[in-house]
């Protein structure tokens, strides 16, 4: 595997497999009475984050904490970045202080990429903008393979803004790789004018789609959206795109529904349907932890504290 | 002016071959061509002697479009430094854009950037005028008394950012017919392009950064050429980077219309590939494009559809470009590098031979600018060549032949954002004279 995890396109199929069978391994640990491994004790992970995202930090945390990690949470808030430092004075400072692993969060695309540049340590992309999102297609990965106990030939529906999603980029990468195939459904406004270069299918038919598939996944419609022309209302987008229970009717029996939150309940996904047997987002966080924790094993477990 | 005995000297130029074809002598006096004749015929008498064995002799080439950054922004670069990375980069006459602080839209700033010019003395510097005040798209600024100035001003551009509203570029065009005078257009539909940060394609889409896509800049292209023709008046369009735009260019041309228009070397040169390590260095507006936009540019230049060569020369100091992408600044430096890029995209190509070089680098641009004539002061500013008798020694000396890696540590611009810092490009300035005075000696900048 690569020192960095920044795009789920730099991985092989040997590397996602590893990473998801290391996280199944880590999951059964989180059963024991206590739950915590000694692998990374005497390391620094700086988990480095310029937009909040409290679930994605605490996931992080929580998955470095259970490997004995020492955690340093570096919020853009109140810090020296809030008074305008720049990324890479930010970096030399913890590349300075001896950061093993550098988790980061950044509004702009390709942050993370920069960061490499200038630190000896691992970078693990944790969003960056409306590139990538890797550890959330992983998650995702392995709660299908949970639910549906493979990935090889599964059919996928990614089903709203694809154009700004990083979630969207990074799953579409790591399904192709692990021998899914995905179809993205939006309205035409939301998909990148070349997403014919993706390895995937494109439709503008919800309804069309949703008996094909085995996985259908919603994605969030962000406010900003809502207002620039996209498309007409909410409530078009909603009646054309969201997810309601008649809906979901259309979906094979053993169909599953998943969302990497936070939800907009009433626009992409009704609140009967986020709570229904076949919605898998609250497993999504659980498995969340593990799938991070695999990632900081795999990344930093090989190498000898520095 | 300096007064040394070095660059007071006639010369002998022995050997050169003349825009790429036989090798021949050429005999400076004066700050004029006073000889040109066959490889050994010249007779030395006091002159210096510079042995031009294997150098290609062109007209001192002149450049539509650089960034010269003072007043305002002098961190980045001023008309010092700019002009001597200009002259090392075989240029006598750059047009220095409007965008400074404050903006070069009234007769005030022009003639402090003109003068700074003649104090530095190593290229001749033609101030581009604002089109609307502030660069604000809204008023028109005073063009008439930029053009009475003593900075003369013909060219006149918002450059960086687009002149958008379409009936203040008719009135633009049509009001600067009064001085003989051109609008350069930076042509970018502002709403198309809003947060844009790359070419909207393949490479956009998959790096996650807002496209900028090539209709924002054909779809002005095209309007502008239209006005342009509806009023009788000279449009020139800067820095063209699609493969579309060439095409609308092509069938403007074909109908008589006074349009003209100027590529950059590094849209000859690079795509937006580049942009896949998130360098800034590599951020441009407009964007880097395709492979096939490349080579419709190449071929457009070569056909004469594009004018000219301009290198859109763009210092920003190190703390703006590194930094996130989408927080850098746009542009790159290229008066240094602009005709070892020609060579590479245009004459190593078979392409352009060396008398289109000269054609696209140094004539074209001096007639759009205005450049062909005497001047009122006592220095004959004629730019553009020909390297003939009668004419100012206006030369580059350049030699074809090194292949090697461009090294910015060399560079005189202020700043070190080259697109092709480490990339091998072939070819070397040798020489650079300016009315008979050399610039440039030894590929290294004279005084």
């Amino acid at each position: 595997m690569n020192r960095h995890l920044i795009s789920a396109a730099d991985l092989s199929l040997d590397d996602a497999v590893a990473i998801l069978d290391t996280a199944e391994e880590l999951a059964r640990l989180a059963e024991r009475p206590i739950p915590k491994l000694p692998t990374l004790r005497g390391r620094t992970v700086v988990n480095l984050f310029y937009e909040d995202s409290t679930r994605t930090r605490i996931s992080f945390e929580a998955a470095a904490k259970r490997l004995s990690a020492d955690v340093i949470n570096f919020s853009a808030k109140g810090s020296s970045v809030a008074k305008g430092e720049s990324l890479k004075d930010t970096a030399l400072t913890l590349q300075a202080m001896g950061a093993d692993a550098v988790v980061i969060r950044h509004g702009g695309s390709g942050a993370p990429y920069q960061l490499t540049n200038w630190i000896a340590g691992s970078v693990v992309n944790a969003g960056d903008g409306t590139h990538e999102h890797p550890t959330q297609a992983l998650l995702d990965a392995f709660t299908m393979r949970r639910r549906l106990g493979r990935l090889d030939g599964l059919r996928v529906a990614i089903v709203g803004d694809i154009l700004h999603s990083r979630v969207a980029r990074s799953n579409v990468w790591l399904l192709h790789t692990l021998g899914a195939s995905v179809v993205l459904v939006a309205p035409p406004t939301l998909l990148p004018v070349a997403v014919g270069a993706w390895p995937c299918s494109v439709s503008y038919d919800l309804s069309a789609v949703l008996p094909q598939c085995d996985v259908v996944m919603m994605l969030r419609v962000q406010n900003e959206r809502m207002t620039d022309a996209y498309f007409p209302s909410v409530r078009e987008y909603s009646r054309r795109y969201g997810l309601d229970d008649e809906r979901m009717g259309l979906l094979p029996a053993h169909a599953i529904v998943m969302h990497p939150g936070p939800m907009n309940r009433g626009v992409e996904i009704t609140a009967d349907v986020a709570d229904s047997p076949r919605s898998t987002i609250v497993e999504q966080v659980t498995n969340g932890v593990s799938v991070r924790m695999a990632v900081l094993y795999l990344l930093l477990g090989g190498t000898e504290a520095r | 002016m300096s007064t040394s005995a070095e660059t007071e000297s006639d010369w002998v130029i022995r050997g050169a071959s003349l825009t790429g074809g036989d090798p021949a002598d050429i005999t400076i006096s004066g700050g004029l061509i006073t000889a040109v004749g066959p490889a050994g015929t010249a007779s030395q008498g006091r002159a210096r002697v510079l042995d031009a064995t294997g150098l290609i002799a062109l007209p001192g080439l002149v450049d539509l479009h650089t960034h010269l950054r003072e007043p305002g922004r002098e961190d980045a670069e001023t008309v010092a430094t700019g002009t001597a990375a200009a002259a090392l980069g075989g240029y006598t006459a750059v047009h220095a854009m409007a965008n400074t602080d404050p903006v070069a839209d009234t007769a005030g700033v022009v003639e402090q950037v003109w003068r700074l010019g003649q104090q530095a003395g190593r290229c001749d510097v033609w101030p581009v005028g604002a089109v609307t005040t502030g660069l604000g798209g809204t008023a028109l600024a005073e063009l008439g008394a930029m053009a009475d100035s003593a900075a003369r001003v013909r060219l006149f551009s918002d450059d960086g950012q687009c002149v958008a509203d379409a009936r203040l570029m008719r009135r633009a065009l049509e009001y600067v017919k009064a001085f003989d005078g051109v609008v350069a257009q930076h042509a970018q539909e502002p709403r198309l392009t809003e947060g844009a940060q790359v070419n909207e394609g393949e490479i956009s889409a998959r790096l996650g950064l807002t496209g900028w896509p090539a209709v924002a800049e054909e779809a002005i292209i095209a309007r502008d050429c239209l006005l342009a023709a509806h009023v009788g008046s000279a449009l020139h369009v800067c820095h063209v980077s699609t493969a579309g735009s060439v095409e609308i260019l092509r069938w403007a041309k074909a109908k008589g219309w006074r349009v003209t228009a100027e590529v950059t070397p590094h849209h000859l040169l690079l795509t937006d590939e580049l942009a896949t390590g998130y360098d800034p260095v590599f951020k441009v507006n407009p964007p880097l494009r395709t492979a096939a936009d490349v080579a419709a540019l190449r071929e457009g230049l070569a056909d004469g559809t594009i004018d000219c060569v301009a290198t859109d020369h763009a210092p920003h100091p190190a703390e703006a470009k590194q930094t996130e992408w989408g927080e850098a600044a746009f542009g790159m430096t290229g008066l240094e590098t602009a005709l070892r890029v020609v060579q590479q995209a245009m004459v190593d190509t078979g392409l352009l031979d060396w008398a289109g070089v000269a054609d696209r680098m140094s004539l074209r641009p001096a007639v759009i600018g205005r450049l062909r004539d005497r001047g009122p002061g006592a220095a004959d500013t004629r730019q553009g060549g020909p390297v003939a008798v009668g004419y100012p020694a206006n030369l580059v000396l350049y030699d074809p032949a090194p292949g090697l890696p461009v090294d910015t540590g060399t560079h005189a611009s202020r700043s070190r954002n080259s697109p092709y810092a480490g990339m091998k490009l072939p070819g070397q300035v040798i020489a650079t004279f300016l009315r008979g005075t050399p610039t440039v000696l030894a590929g290294r900048l004279v005084r």
